[in-house]
């Protein structure tokens, strides 16, 4: 089974690389771009099938490691 | 007295810091970051600046993680006294010895210059030898220095005390170079003894080199 986790800044905290590729984007002239956020995509490739146990110690790494809570948020997805 | 220095992989200010203390009649000892316990005698615990990790995943998440820090953190729980200095700063802040965090600047540039910061709380160890806002010429060099917390977070800070110093002009008037909240530059803990900052003292001891302001500031430890 494979977790793809997603990490991004939470809302109300300014995201200064989201702020610039609107800009980039701006200045190609793609119209329409409401708002950019940038965040990082991590994937593990788990040794388990099971998918309440994988997402229990999916959650336990991304409160310990891969996000910092106090500026990011995480989504954890399971395939 | 005795000033032991953090080692990680990736460290690279640990020699500048040991030489800064050194000149102040300090003995110091600079501790790999696989030993599982510090020096007894250690007086201050330096977490000194670099890329630890190469900054891999954020500046600072996986050194909290390294043997020694079980270790650091006992010892401050302890009241014994640390020092964070730019990575040192955002390694306290990932293993939650100090409050908030610590962001990509908000310009995205890697700043490396002399900054003026004004000294807001002096009544803890590190700036004792400083009066309240008293100006002082401090080398930053940081890509993630854009310090962070909650709003919560910041009125607590402000209620004890506990913001050290900001980002100012010469003239002491909030002038902020990465988009810190408050235009913060240090904070310690709510006990005073664990203390962070981005600005580097350790690189303001001669003033032919730019600035001697750090002196008075490591000082204050070594006097304690």
């Amino acid at each position: 089974m494979k977790a793809i986790i997603n990490v991004s800044l939470k809302a109300g905290v300014l995201d200064s690389q989201g702020k610039a590729v609107h800009h980039a984007l701006d200045s190609l002239h793609f119209k329409g771009v409401n708002d950019v956020r940038v965040g990082k995509q991590i994937v593990l490739q788990l040794d388990t099938d099971d998918k309440t146990k994988a997402m229990a110690d999916v959650t336990q790494m991304c409160e310990d490691l891969l996000a910092n809570t106090v500026i990011e948020d995480y989504e954890i997805e399971l395939v | 007295m005795k000033v032991t220095i953090l080692q990680f992989p990736g460290t690279n200010c640990e020699y500048d810091t040991q030489h800064a203390f050194e000149q102040l009649g300090a003995d110091t000892e600079i501790v790999w970051h696989k030993a599982e316990s510090l020096p007894k005698d250690t007086n201050l615990l330096v977490v000194a600046g670099g890329f630890s990790y190469g900054d891999y995943l954020r500046s600072g998440a996986i050194a909290k993680f390294s043997p020694v820090m079980k270790a650091v953190t006992t010892y401050a729980n302890n009241g014994g006294k640390v020092l964070g200095i730019c990575n040192g700063f955002q390694v306290l802040t990932e293993a939650g010895l100090l409050p908030g965090a610590l962001k990509r600047n908000d310009g995205l540039h890697f700043i490396s210059k002399h900054h003026t910061l004004k000294v807001v709380n002096n009544d803890n160890i590190f700036l004792e030898k400083l009066n309240n806002g008293d100006v002082v010429n401090i080398p930053i060099a940081h890509h993630d220095g854009n310090y962070f917390i909650d709003e919560a977070g910041l009125k607590d800070l402000e209620a004890n005390n506990q913001i050290l110093l900001k980002y100012t002009d010469a003239n002491g008037d909030v002038k902020n170079p990465n988009g810190s909240v408050e235009s913060i530059a240090g904070v310690c803990n709510k006990q005073k003894n664990v203390f962070g900052l981005m600005p580097h003292p350790e690189r303001a001891m001669e003033s032919i080199l730019g600035s001697d302001d750090g002196i008075k500031m490591l000082q204050g430890f070594l006097e304690a």
